[in-house]
């Protein structure tokens, strides 16, 4: 199966910029389905990114984040070609997590 | 061959009903065997932890209440240093895109919190030495709503608000 996950990390210089897409529900709890029931909660919690073996960047999320979640952010101390790895697990255990490039 | 075709096509079709009792049942007989130890749906290690989740401070129903949760009684100061970007009316509050910058130093951590949603801490992103105190994302919105970004730098908390006008709200139904 397709990742959930798609991430552009481009460096220029010292930093790197980080975008990064999740395809998830983020159902918050408070939404009614087409027969009326509350859809339960169904989101991301964590998100980990990873360079070189260290954490350079977390997000704690609640419901409140929408659906398919988006996140940018910008470190330092990676170079082009590098590897930087993204996981995230929700509030139901599942998890995902991809390796990608920095260019 | 055609057999076991059909039956995928109707495990799929009826959901997970029939895997969650295909799996139950593999579970089943692995401890039969005397392998519960080993767990039937183990995944690939993943870095994100959920156990490091603040779990007190999203439960909280309060703006207050929430702030108090994740800095342990610290009150925010109002600081212009900190650059809460975000739209004046957003015409979809099911995707408000929402930005947080500051210029302050030594940041651990840029917290985002939408006073009016049923929870109002929305996300909170700990920021590591060499990551720069900068994060864009998009939140729903219940209605409008103050929307605040918090910054925790060196022992302090600072803090930028912006009113967010919502015409279609993103948590009902």
């Amino acid at each position: 199966m397709a990742s959930t996950i798609r991430i552009r990390a481009v460096s220029s210089g010292d930093t790197t910029e980080v975008q990064a897409l999740v395809q998830h529900p983020m159902d918050s709890g408070f939404v009614k389905d087409a027969q009326g029931n509350l859809i339960p909660p169904h989101y991301i919690q964590v998100v980990e990114f990873e360079h070189a073996g260290k954490a350079v960047f977390t997000a704690y999320w609640g419901p409140a984040v929408s659906k398919d979640p988006y996140i940018k952010f910008s470190f330092k101390g990676a170079q082009k070609g590098d590897d930087l790895t993204v996981s995230w697990v929700d509030n139901k255990g599942a998890t995902d997590s991809l390796v990608g490039k920095i260019q | 061959m055609d057999n076991n075709n059909s039956s995928r096509e109707t495990s799929e079709r009826s959901g997970p009903t029939r895997r969650v009792i295909v799996q139950g049942a593999i579970a089943g007989s692995l401890a039969g065997l005397g392998l519960a130890g080993v767990a039937p749906l183990s995944r690939a290690r993943a870095a994100a932890d959920a156990s490091k989740w603040p779990k007190d401070a999203f439960a909280q129903k309060t703006e207050a209440d929430a702030i108090k949760a994740l800095y342990a009684g610290k009150m925010p100061e109002a600081s212009d240093k900190v650059n809460l970007d975000a739209p004046e009316i957003a015409e979809n509050g099911a995707v408000v895109p929402i930005s947080v910058s500051t210029t302050l130093p030594d940041v651990t951590s840029i917290a985002i919190l939408v006073s009016e949603n049923p929870f109002p801490l929305a996300a909170n992103y700990p920021i590591q030495p060499g990551t720069s105190p900068m994060v864009a994302n998009r939140l729903k919105m219940a209605k409008t709503s103050k929307v605040i970004a918090l910054v925790a730098s060196g022992d302090k908390v600072f803090s930028a608000s912006k009113e967010v006008k919502v015409t279609v709200g993103g948590c009902g139904g």
